[in-house]
Formats: C-alpha cells, sequence, structure tokens
C-alpha cells in the first residue's frame, strides 16, 4: 500500500547509505540494512516518529552458501501507529558480531542469549552473553545448518534398557 | 533345627499379598510433569477420570514421600541428571511409571536434544503409550501397576537385599 | 564444569541461594529460578530456561510443511488448535491462497475453545498453587466439557492437528450444537462459581493485588502481549487490530486491566473467557447444520464398517472411504479451491486417475506443497499473547527455516524484575499469572 511505501521510503531517506533495500513482500514492510547501521537505526525506530515500541522477535537464518552467512531478522512493532517492520541484516560467516540492543529493549536480552546458543552470533554490549536453551557444556551450535540433526551430547551416561 | 518360622512359605506368602495389597493401594506418586501430557494428568487426576478411587489421589510433591514417579512428559538432555538426581532421592520400594510417547521412546522428537525414552536413565515399570494418552489409559496402567505390585515378591525389612 | 551463574557471582555476604529447581510443582513444567535470599525477602533471582527444549525448529527444517503440523500442536499445549491455526494462516499467506468460509467459521469456533480451555488452566494452576484446590478441580471440570466437543470433531483431546493449510481437516460433528451448549452452559457456571470463590477472597486479594506489578511503558518495552499486557491498561489484540479468519465480523469486548499486578491478570483471563464463549454462541448460528454421517441404524462404527462389507437383503450400507466428516460434498466448504495445497477427498483419489496423482503428488517426497520463495510473517491471538510465525521459504517442499515468535519469552524474562524485592511467597503468584507454557518458550 502507498502508506507502506511511503513510510519506509521516509525512514530511507533518514539513513542515506545504510539501508540498502525496502519491499513490502506479501503485505509486510521489509528493510534490509547494513549491520554497523543497525544500533542508530534501532534508536531511530523506537524514538523517532515511528514509535517502534516493541522488539516483537529478534532471530537469525543461516545461510551457509552465501558470503554474509547468518541473517539477521528483526520485527518491530509500533503500537501508536499499528504496524509491524521487518529489518534484516547480513553479517559473515566468521565470528558473527553485531550490535546488542539491550539498552534500548529489555526482550533484546533473551533473545540474543537464544541467538547466541543456537547459531553462535556474538552480541556486542550484551551484559550476560550465556548459552540459553542449550547446557553449558554443549559443543556447538545446533540451529547451523552444518550441525546435525541427531548428534546428541548426552549430559549424564545413558543406560542401556 | 526346625526351620525359622519367619520363612515359612505359608506366612511369607501371605505377609507378601498383604504387603502387596496395602502398597498397591495406597501409591504417593510424584507427578514429573514436563510437557503436553501433563494436561492429560491434569485431567486424570480431577474430578471425571478420578484416580483417587485407585487409592493413588494424593500428589506428594516432594520424592522423598512417593513411591510413585509418574514422569510426565518430554525429558531433554538437559533435564537428565535432574530426573536421575529425583529417581535417586526416592526411598525403596519405588515404581515407574513413564506416561505418553515422548518418556517412552522419545516420542515424534528424534533430535540432539531429546532423551529417546527414559528406560535410558532410570529403569522403568510401566510403559504409557500415546500422544497425549487418554486418561483411561493411565487408569488401566495404574491397574497394571497394581497388579505387577500385587505380584512381585515385597521387599521386607529383614530381608537380605542385592544392592542395585 | 559449568561457570557459576550472574547471581553466584553477585551474591552478596550473608544472603542464601535456593534453587526452585527444575522439578517443581509450582514452575508448570521445567523452568529453574534461582534465588538469593534474605530471609524470606528476595535480593536477587535469575531464571533458567532450556529444559524442555525440543528442537521445533530444527525439526521443521526437516520435515516437510504437511509433517510439520503435528509440531506445531505441541508448542503451546494448552490451547493446540491456535497455533494451528497461526501456522496455517503463515502458509496461506505465503501461498496465496484463499479458505472458504465455512472453515474460516469453523476455525474461530475451535479457536475459541481452545482459548477458554487456556485460561481456564492458567487459573486452574494458578489458584491451586495459592492453595484454592476448589477452583482448580471446577475449573478441570468445565474444561472436559469443552474437549468433548472438541474431540467429537477433530478427533482428540488436546493435540489434535486439525487446522490444516486451505481449511480444516474434516466437517463438524453432526452433534456439535448440543455439544457446544453443553460446554458454555457448563463454563458459565463455573466461571459464575470462581468468581464468587476468588474475587473477594481476602487470601486470593492478599496474595495478588499489587504483587507483580508491571507499568505500561515497561511492559510494551519488555515486548508483552496478550492478556498481561492488556492488564496494564493497553488494550491490544490480534484479533482486533490485525483481524485475521473472520474475527471483524463479531462483536466482542477487550477487557482491559489498571495496575498490572496479578489480580487485574486473573480478572482479565476471567473476562476474556466470557467474551470468548459470546463469540461461540455468535459463530454457532452461522455454521449450517453439519452432513449428516453415513453411519445408520444406529450401528457401532465398527459393525457398520462389517455390515458395509457383506450383502444386506434390502438395506446396503454405504460407508465413505473418507475420514470422516471429509467427503467429497463437503470438500468445498472446508478446504481451499487450490487443488495444489490440499488432500483431495477419497472418492476421486480412488476413482479418478487426476485424483490419484494429485493425491499421489501431494505426499510424495520433493513434491506436495512447495511455496514459492520469500519469508513471511503471520501472527495470531494466542493464549498468551502474540503467537507469530516466521516462514523462510526456499522453494523445496521443506521450510528453509520456521521460527515463532513465543510469546511466553518477554514474560518469563521479565519475571526477575517482578520479583525482585518481594517475598518468596509472591513468586508463586506472579509466575502463575503469567501462564508461562514451556512448549511455546523452549520450542
Amino acid at each position: 500500500m502507498e502508506e507502506k511505501s511511503d513510510f519506509l521510503t521516509a525512514l530511507a531517506a533518514r539513513f542515506p547509505g545504510a539501508v540498502v533495500e525496502t519491499s513490502s513482500p506479501l503485505g509486510d514492510m521489509a528493510l534490509v540494512i547494513r549491520p554497523e547501521s543497525l544500533f542508530e537505526i534501532a534508536a531511530e525506530l523506537k524514538n523517532g516518529p515511528g514509535d517502534f515500541a516493541t522488539l516483537l522477535d529478534l532471530t537469525c537464518v543461516d545461510f551457509p552458501d552465501r558470503p554474509e552467512r547468518f541473517e539477521m531478522v528483526y520485527h518491530f512493532f509500533s503500537l501508536s501507529g499499528l504496524r509491524k517492520l521487518r529489518v534484516k541484516l547480513g553479517l559473515p560467516g566468521p565470528d558473527p558480531t553485531v550490535a546488542s540492543l539491550t539498552p534500548l529493549w529489555k526482550n533484546a536480552d533473551w533473545m540474543e542469549r537464544e541467538v547466541y546458543d543456537l547459531f553462535g552470533v556474538k552480541f556486542a554490549g550484551h551484559p550476560y552473553l550465556r548459552r540459553l536453551f542449550m547446557n553449558e557444556e554443549f559443543v556447538g551450535h545446533p540451529l547451523r545448518k552444518d550441525y546435525p540433526f541427531r548428534k546428541r551430547q548426552p549430559v549424564i551416561p545413558m543406560r542401556t534398557p | 533345627m526346625g526351620m525359622n518360622p519367619f520363612q515359612a512359605p505359608w506366612f511369607t506368602t501371605t505377609l507378601n499379598s498383604m504387603l502387596g495389597w496395602g502398597r498397591k493401594y495406597s501409591i504417593f506418586h510424584y507427578p514429573y510433569v514436563t510437557a503436553c501430557c501433563g494436561m492429560e494428568y491434569m485431567s486424570a487426576a480431577c474430578a471425571h477420570f478420578d484416580i483417587d478411587r485407585f487409592g493413588a489421589g494424593w500428589t506428594r510433591f516432594t520424592p522423598r514421600q512417593s513411591d510413585l514417579l509418574l514422569v510426565v512428559g518430554t525429558i531433554c538432555q538437559k533435564q537428565a541428571p535432574i530426573l536421575r538426581t529425583v529417581y535417586e532421592q526416592m526411598c525403596e520400594p519405588k515404581y515407574v511409571i513413564a506416561f505418553g510417547a515422548c518418556a517412552v521412546s522419545g516420542g515424534i522428537y528424534d533430535n540432539y536434544a531429546v532423551v529417546q525414552g527414559i528406560d535410558r536413565i532410570i529403569p522403568v515399570d510401566v510403559f504409557i503409550p500415546g500422544c497425549p494418552p487418554r486418561p483411561e489409559m493411565v487408569l488401566d496402567s495404574l491397574v497394571k501397576l497394581q497388579l505387577k505390585i500385587k505380584k512381585q515378591d515385597q521387599d521386607w525389612r529383614w530381608k537380605k537385599k542385592a544392592t542395585s | 564444569m559449568t561457570t557459576p551463574f550472574r547471581i553466584q557471582q553477585n551474591a552478596r555476604e550473608g544472603s542464601l541461594l535456593v534453587n526452585m529447581g527444575p522439578s517443581h510443582p509450582a514452575t508448570h513444567g521445567a523452568v529453574r529460578i534461582m534465588l538469593e535470599l534474605d530471609g524470606e525477602r528476595i535480593l536477587n533471582a535469575e531464571v533458567e530456561v532450556g529444559y524442555l527444549h525440543r528442537a521445533f525448529e530444527k525439526t521443521c527444517e526437516n520435515r516437510t510443511y504437511f509433517n510439520l503440523l503435528i509440531y506445531t500442536d505441541r508448542l503451546n499445549y494448552v490451547s493446540p488448535l491456535i497455533n494451528n491455526h497461526g501456522y496455517a494462516l503463515a502458509m496461506e499467506k505465503l501461498l496465496g491462497i484463499d479458505v472458504p468460509e465455512r472453515a474460516r467459521l469453523i476455525r474461530v469456533l475451535l479457536s475459541e475453545l481452545s482459548r477458554v480451555s487456556d485460561h481456564l488452566t492458567c487459573l486452574a494452576a494458578m489458584a491451586m498453587e495459592c492453595g484454592a484446590f476448589t477452583v482448580f478441580l471446577y475449573n478441570m471440570k468445565a474444561r472436559e466439557f469443552l474437549w468433548d466437543v472438541i474431540e467429537q470433531t477433530t478427533g482428540a483431546r488436546m493435540t489434535t492437528s486439525y487446522i490444516r493449510i486451505g481449511g480444516v481437516r474434516a466437517d463438524l460433528h453432526p452433534g456439535y450444537k448440543e455439544a457446544t451448549a453443553a460446554g458454555l452452559r457448563e463454563t458459565r457456571k463455573v466461571l459464575k462459581d470462581v468468581h464468587g470463590l476468588l474475587d473477594k477472597n481476602k487470601i486470593f486479594l492478599g496474595r495478588t493485588r499489587d504483587v507483580g506489578v508491571m507499568a505500561k511503558d515497561n511492559a510494551l518495552n519488555w515486548g508483552w502481549t496478550g492478556p498481561a499486557l492488556r492488564s496494564t491498561g493497553i488494550a491490544y489484540d490480534v484479533r482486533r487490530a490485525f483481524p485475521y479468519g473472520d474475527y471483524d465480523r463479531f462483536k466482542f469486548e477487550i477487557p482491559v486491566g489498571e495496575r498490572g499486578d496479578n489480580f487485574d491478570r486473573y480478572m482479565v483471563r476471567m473476562r476474556e473467557m466470557e467474551q470468548s464463549l459470546r463469540i461461540i454462541e455468535q459463530v454457532v448460528p452461522l455454521l449450517e447444520p453439519a452432513c449428516p454421517k453415513v453411519v445408520a441404524d444406529g450401528l457401532e462404527p465398527a459393525a457398520a464398517v462389517k455390515a458395509s462389507r457383506t450383502r444386506r437383503p434390502g438395506k446396503p450400507i454405504k460407508l465413505s472411504p473418507n475420514l470422516e466428516g471429509a467427503e467429497l460434498a463437503v470438500q468445498s466448504q472446508i478446504l481451499s479451491s487450490d487443488r495444489r495445497y490440499v488432500i483431495p477427498a477419497k472418492e476421486e483419489a480412488y476413482t479418478s486417475i487426476e485424483g490419484l496423482i494429485t493425491h499421489f503428488k501431494y505426499f510424495m517426497s520433493g513434491h506436495g506443497i512447495r511455496p514459492p520463495k520469500g519469508d513471511v510473517y503471520a501472527a495470531v491471538e494466542g493464549g498468551n499473547g502474540e503467537v507469530g510465525y516466521y516462514i523462510v521459504s526456499d522453494g523445496t517442499d521443506r521450510p528453509y527455516r520456521l521460527h515463532l515468535r513465543g510469546p511466553c519469552l518477554p514474560l518469563l524474562a521479565s519475571l526477575e524484575e517482578l520479583i525482585r524485592g518481594r517475598l518468596v511467597a509472591d513468586i508463586i503468584p506472579t509466575f502463575g499469572s503469567m501462564n508461562i507454557i514451556l512448549g511455546e518458550l523452549d520450542r
């Protein structure tokens, strides 16, 4: 719709160079940005006219064939404007790091820990980056495409039934 | 040299069945609830499909006071040591029921995070299949467990036990 | 050895570190709450999760779009039909297919029944842990009647896998009207009783009023949605804000609280149940009577199957080759007309070559539902808040990535903040009022 694409183009105009692409696939609003500008765009989304007071979701997708292997996906939600926005950015394979959004939104804490646990993406500035779901001794990051699906790492030795 | 009267067969079998009768009709269970089967456990425990009429109604919320460990729901690798600890905290005689497909064999989850059946961690007496099992199946399994308790050799205080 | 937790590293001199362990009756499953106590007062708290991580997201990458439907049931396992609904909506958005009106209305009916049973279970557990065991038994009784309705139509009490991509699995049972009316009657009776038992109960009020208070802006910052957010005063409901299914046709209110404490969360859930019952009453007249089932002469199903195989003189019994309710006559009403994404009726599959090929290709590995490349996010209003599915498709028959936005994650993450400075006994109603369902949280 025109209103959505207007909003996206206005946002892209405020950050020349940081926004790589805007699109509206299937009625959602989506932006692709450069990783370095995540924090300032997120701060603008929260405090600016968009009024995106809620970080709905924070996740990651693993594309091992791409040079930018990990694609971080953020979903923001504005209650006053009743709109949802998807922001994507790509991180390189070896040692992926991106700024943490914990100073802006409190639930980013656990969601970033989850992404660290399952994908291995590190978040600069996170107060307590520790595995969330898997136990501490677990080796590897399960949701990466190169982790075998059935590779179990038992915590206590299994007995024969 | 006479046989010790306490070891005479008629005495031991009668005592066995009396102990068995007492034990099977007063089962204190500890519901080790993790996942979806917990909802069917709640249904089985409540008014519609009462387990209280089988004598097993009192839920003891600590393993130290219970003799039946009802493992309800999926057990993940992270949860396994806790299940082992809880099982070891129970006193003899103790029984274990694996409630639901996930506890029996890992269920629909065959992946890096789920233990493929709790019998890889603790010995199990009765397995209840189903995802989740109907409360009637839970009651049936309780009856089967009662039959097992009645038939097994009850352990008495003065009998020498093999340490497992 | 594991590295010490933050709470262990920052422990003060003379305080007591206590574990509300992963196997605790009041933690609804497997959550570990580590507490630093000074007597009964909580100085600090840390929550550890992951004890029910069943690898839902990785499993979905290894299953076809049709097969992974069963895993969505087990997410929020107290209201499984709502999760199915969310997944179906996300897939229909990605595929661009329409759902017939009757299927949409059936989805609304069953989602609302699921929602009521979710709230009943939450309040039952919360009240039981505060000591009100009667409320638990009453709510479970009412839930049985609602589950009877669901079981009649879908075949299963809990994990149904009924709401499918393109529609629903089968039509309603012919006796759904009476069963729904009985369910509504019993639930209303129970709600009245529970109101009488808890609303003005001094003990319950003492344990829940002004306990676990969350301010509006803080709740939004934390990402709260659903009844917990509405208890702080913000009327955000996905059914109203981004209507899906046919929810914009029905009149219902969105109850909001004032203070954002445990009592408000309890009250919001009670009022929401009444609104859901109101929606169910509006849906039922819109659903025309279901097709009569083929089993006739009062025969039990097994006897009917036997009778259909022998030659009965006079009155032959013809059984449909389909599962009950999925006959050819109702296919157009319960499933989308787009042939690529729905299972054809057995009459077609057994009698025509096109039907057979359609059926075969639906289930063949590598074929079946193959959405176009792209990603989609769709959300429904679950029992705890906004349940969102983010699906990335790469054109094959398996999702490349499927992520669930679980509404319980921000709720449990904020527990540490809510209980700091309070007494140990305040954890129980706070935890209970949030309705933490670990299937959704740990996935």
